[in-house]
């Protein structure tokens, strides 16, 4: 378990006030000045050292996708950074916790990562559906304006940086980087072809960098306790602390930070108050938010939660929104409910993913009821595999994933409702 | 210049090509959907995957991926082939199999392309999407459940015709294509969208249920709706001609055509000449050709030389040649072609062309209008203005502000600027490397105009070394071959109205103010029932566009030739043989008795409209008087929709004219 002097969110449940005078009392904005001081590179490669991976889902070393960034602007055009709080992944909500309880830390994070990357402006793009949120942001934003922590001379050190909040319209693809910085720009929510990459082409055609909140926010911590400190906590490769986001079937669903590759069964224990009705009645986990395949309950118990271990397990950690689900679970209606979501919010953009989110919804509501053919399971997982890999962003794998994970799991649950809707199939018989 | 190979076939492409393109280079066909080589790329179809190597191991778009040195690319693995299948399939789902009752059967790319790289049958058990019907305009006909949202047609209305009013709305499997409130779609260059579209989401309105493309005739036409001289390709069966489409010409069209050019084409089957007429008792009344030739002789007999010939502004190089040689046979060079009453020297044809070409115009860096709407007088050279000022160029204006679709600086409406430039126009113009001013074709009927936009030739320094940006936008199919041929008098019409002729050639000209010509007899050799044939005294019914073979030389000189796609209905006949029958009964037979040698006769005396290709007129300035110009500016057309005798039969333009120009009144009425 992770010591209480190890944790980075010191405010996470809002004990305290999430003011900027509360703020510096917890350490934030503490000789700011100090940090930049290191310099860009000296910051980045601090980053680097501590092993820092993106906390938005795809785990890529943070300090090297800060050192994408041109060092000089080419014909005079600035770079930006942009601040993913656009959480809107099933299960997930850490980022909440920290706009809302402890914005000052992001806006600190949004301060030094931007000067590491020599960017002009951080624009924070906030859920729609954040409206609290969202408001404590303005609020704490126009305080660390009001203190001269950012803003010119940000803090004293002669650097100019701008922070902007960007509100969403509730659209879940606009947290996918491309289609963010489409809707930033005022035009429908729809990714971008890549390449050109947004390190290259970004926001109003400037090289950018989108981060994710927990991401920018535990930069400065880093930075002043040192990489080493990060990098000591945790495994090889995946190091540091996570908020971890525990829901569904435990006693006591929560948000907490915890050392990476903490196993699941210590971290729903400790925190979590253990699962509902015991562990003999836990069914499967989606360890990583919706997008990432379920894991049934064997082989999850003693798992290390972080990106290797769980892909081994041929999950991921997405943005460790762990979503429990004991043997009450209706784990087709669970799937198909997740598959709803993704024709939801599927952009139309292209091809295999607008019409396909749409085809694989209604069958796993077919399979849910039963009524369906046995080989259909297998078309629906041919159907998946089309989809994955096909479309322009990873939406189209988020839709395919949790299918193919329930296939893959739970294929014999699908084939009884089916038999026992059916009646006795002709083929079980012929099978026998 | 990356060196990649493609499926094992080595191929060098330009640096910034896609891999598709250097698939295309190695012939490989890629299927796709969503690309067009004129559009900015979507890559929303996904049909285009192909599998690359160095690279991530999914299929990549390969319209949308830069072909990379040392590239390796594969079209045809066993990876690509499902990849493909498994869009397509996708693509099928939800579009309904309507095929039987669809314009676009047999023209559509989805059929091909399921066809060649689908499965074969469908795995697909669940309902079909249907989507409600949306609102394009009298143009446009649309069926959006077969819509595979490639948006093509939003990126067409948005880059090239300039109009924000196709957008897609919804999201996921909702995704829809409409207009801006259902509204027809302003845009004069809305007709393309039905070629754009890969499916039969839009298809053409007028011509809905017509016809399937296998049982037409494809002939190589000329447009003449306006001075461009889009190249078309008219699609007819038996004696109709039934649609209009434009055909590649990066010189002239590119790929475009304007909805007047696709659909005034109904108009050829109404309103038509289709015998002749004599007036009796101030009655038209139906005659044989006999009768009318007697009574033509008669007149001329009356007439002596006495004789004058205006050309419309449809009418052919051949048409105004034989007209040109009768009454030079007869002793009369009272030739005119500009039935407005424009009076623009013409000593020199370089002087009142357009020089920059209409492709050269999409690479000027200044442009200067003056008195002119290239929205309305010539859309295409209008669509290339704008893709210069995408480029970078600025354009001003003097005259009446319109929405030319890009931002112009509009410097006012007086034609005393020209003598007075405000700064920021010469300052661009000082650092221009291309400089262009378009003069059009209507504003030269300020006096001393041609003289003051000349001299700007010198002030603004137009002429560079490959690079002449002084140009005259003409409205008239006809105005550069009249102008080679010699139908235009010192004075213009005027000039010969004052000289009374006795006997008045009218060919197809239907815009002449005809109360000035009150003592000649008029001869109307044309094919519409329009102002012409009204005002005449004798009718000689002719061909259309259409109907005969001919040659056509457009605003920048281009002369081209379109070939017959129908026969004129009824007694009708080509004009140009109308005119050697007449010459027979006047005692003044022409010396051809085809139109082959018509056109021998014809290129011997104007050698440039023998060879197709532009004329290559020697530029010069004619030395003018230099009066002070003032006066405003109006605009020469006033419906766009309804410019000749075509058109103002074509119910299609008719409805058009209606909607798109005085829909707002008609809105306003119904509330």
């Amino acid at each position: 378990m992770l010591d209480d002097k190890d944790r980075i969110f010191t405010n996470l449940y809002g004990q305290q006030d999430w003011g900027v005078d509360a703020a510096i009392k917890r350490g934030d904005w503490d000789d700011t000045k100090g940090l930049m001081a290191r310099g860009q590179d000296g910051i980045i490669d601090a980053i680097k050292a501590s092993g820092l991976r993106g906390r938005g889902g795809a785990g890529f070393p943070t300090g090297m996708k800060w050192s994408f960034m041109p060092k000089e602007s080419k014909n005079g055009k600035p770079s930006f950074l942009v601040i993913n709080a656009d959480e809107s992944e099933p299960g997930s909500c850490k980022d909440r916790e920290i706009l809302r309880h402890d914005p000052h830390k992001l806006i600190e994070g949004a301060l030094v990562a931007g000067f590491a990357m020599r960017a002009r402006a951080a624009y924070i793009y906030i859920r729609g559906e954040y409206i609290r949120e969202a408001e404590t942001l303005f609020a704490a934003v126009a305080q660390a304006y009001a203190r001269g922590f950012i803003g010119k001379n940000a803090c004293g050190s002669g650097y100019d940086f701008d922070v902007f909040v960007h509100r969403g319209a509730g659209a879940y693809i606009c947290g996918e980087e491309t289609a963010m910085l489409e809707s930033i720009e005022g035009k429908k929510g729809q990714p971008r072809l890549k390449p050109p990459f947004p390190a290259g082409v970004g926001l109003y055609g400037c090289p950018t960098t989108v981060n994710n909140v927990e991401s920018i926010a535990v930069a400065p911590t880093i930075l002043r306790r040192g990489a080493e400190w990060f990098a000591g906590i945790g495994r090889e490769k995946n190091q540091g602390t996570k908020l971890f986001q525990i829901s569904g079937h435990v006693n006591r669903p929560c948000v907490v930070e915890d050392a990476m590759g903490v196993s699941f069964r210590e971290l729903i224990e400790t925190h979590a108050g253990g699962i509902r009705g015991g562990w003999d009645n836990l069914l499967a986990v989606i360890p990583g938010g919706s997008s990432v395949p379920l894991v049934p309950a064997a082989q999850i118990i003693d798992a290390p939660m972080d990106f290797d271990g769980l892909r081994e397990l041929g999950s991921g950690l997405g943005t460790a929104a762990i979503i429990v689900m004991d043997k009450s679970t209706d784990i087709v209606r669970a799937i198909s409910r997740l598959s709803y979501f993704y024709k939801h919010e599927s952009c139309g953009q292209c091809t295999p993913c607008r019409e396909g989110t749409g085809w694989m919804w209604r069958v796993m509501e077919r399979l849910r009821e039963g009524n369906a053919e046995i080989g259909e399971i297998d078309m629906l997982e041919e159907v998946t595999r089309q989809i994955e890999g096909h479309t322009i962003c990873a939406l189209g794998d988020a839709a395919a994933w949790p299918i193919q994970g329930l296939i893959k799991h739970f294929r014999p649950e699908i084939e009884r409702r089916i038999i026992e809707k059916n009646g006795a199939a002709p083929y079980a018989v012929a099978a026998e | 210049m990356p060196i990649l190979t493609v499926d094992g076939i080595e191929v060098e492409v330009p640096a910034g090509a896609t891999v598709l393109q250097a698939c295309e280079a190695a012939g490989k066909e890629i299927p796709r959907f969503c690309y067009h080589e004129r559009l900015s790329i979507a890559g929303n179809c996904r049909m285009c995957l192909v599998e690359v190597k160095p690279g991530p191991p999914k299929p990549q778009a390969s319209c949308a991926l830069p072909a990379a040195d040392k590239m390796e690319v594969f079209t045809t693995s066993e990876k690509v082939k499902k990849a493909r299948e498994g869009v397509m399939e996708f693509l099928l789902i939800n579009h309904p199999l309507d095929c039987p009752i669809c314009d676009q059967g047999g023209e559509c790319d989805l059929q091909d392309q399921s066809l060649a790289y689908g499965r074969g049958h469908s795995r697909y058990d669940e309902n079909k999407r249907a989507v409600t019907e949306k609102y394009m305009g009298p143009i446009v006909k649309t069926v959006m459940t077969r819509c595979i949202q490639c948006t093509r047609c939003v990126r067409f209305a948005q880059e090239v015709a300039g109009v924000e009013e196709i957008g897609a709305i919804g999201r996921g499997e909702n995704m829809q294509v409409t207009t801006y409130l259902e509204h027809a779609a302003t845009s004069e260059l809305s007709g393309n969208v039905v070629d754009l579209c890969p499916v039969g989401a839009l298809t053409s309105k007028p011509y809905a249920f017509e016809a399937r493309p296998w049982e037409l005739k494809k002939t190589h036409g000329i447009d003449v709706m306006d001075a461009v001289g889009t190249n078309i390709r008219l699609d007819s069966r038996g004696r109709q001609v039934l649609r209009a489409l434009p055909r590649l010409n990066e010189d002239v069209n590119e790929e475009w055509a304007s909805d007047k050019t696709r659909h005034a084409v109904d108009g050829l089957v109404r309103r038509r000449l289709d015998s002749p007429y004599v007036r009796r008792d101030g009655k038209l009344a139906k005659a044989s050709w006999a009768e009318a030739f007697a009574a033509v002789k008669a007149a001329a007999d009356a007439a002596g030389s006495s004789v004058a010939a205006i050309a419309g502004d449809l009418v052919d190089a051949e048409t105004m040649y034989a007209a040109k040689a009768l009454l030079r046979a007869i002793g009369s060079d009272m030739l005119e072609g500009r039935q407005t009453g424009l009076a623009y020297d013409t000593s020199s044809i370089a002087a009142v062309n357009f020089n920059t070409t209409i492709a050269g115009i999409e690479t000027a860096d200044a442009v200067l209008l003056v008195g002119t709407n290239p929205r309305w007088e010539a859309p295409l050279v209008n669509t290339r203005i704008r893709k210069a000022v995408k480029r970078g160029a600025r354009v001003f204006a003097i005259g009446e502000p319109v929405d030319l679709t890009y931002p112009v600086t509009w410097l006012g409406n007086d034609a005393a600027l020209l003598g007075d430039l405000p700064q920021a126009v010469t300052d661009a113009f000082g650092g221009a490397e291309r400089p262009a001013v378009i003069v059009g074709g209507g504003a030269l009927k300020i006096d001393g105009l041609q003289a003051a936009t000349l001299a700007l030739v010198e002030t603004l320094d137009l002429i560079k070394p490959d690079w002449n940006g002084y140009n005259v936008l003409h409205m008239a199919a006809s105005r550069m071959a009249g102008l080679m041929l010699g139908y235009a008098q010192d004075g213009g019409i005027a000039a010969v109205a004052e000289k009374a002729p006795k006997l008045l050639f009218l060919l197809g000209a239907d815009e002449v103010d005809f109360t000035r010509f009150g003592g000649s007899t008029k001869v109307y050799v044309g094919h519409h029932g329009d102002k012409g044939a009204a005002a005449a005294d004798i009718v000689l019914p002719g061909a259309a566009y259409a109907e005969k073979a001919g040659t056509w030389v457009n605003l920048e000189g281009r002369v081209q030739r379109g070939e017959r796609a129908v026969f004129p209905p009824g007694d009708a006949r080509d004009d140009w043989s109308i005119f050697r029958a007449l010459s027979e009964t006047l005692g003044h037979t022409l010396p051809f008795d085809t139109l082959a040698a018509l056109r021998a006769a014809m290129t011997a005396e104007v050698p440039a409209l023998g060879v197709q290709g532009l004329a290559g007129y020697v530029w010069g300035v004619p030395t003018l008087p230099s009066v002070p110009v003032s006066g405003t500016f109006g605009l020469p057309i006033a419906d766009f929709y309804l410019t000749n005798a075509i058109c103002r039969a074509s119910p299609t333009m008719q409805r058009c004219s209606d909607e798109i120009i005085h829909g707002h009144d008609y809105a306003e009425a119904a509330e």
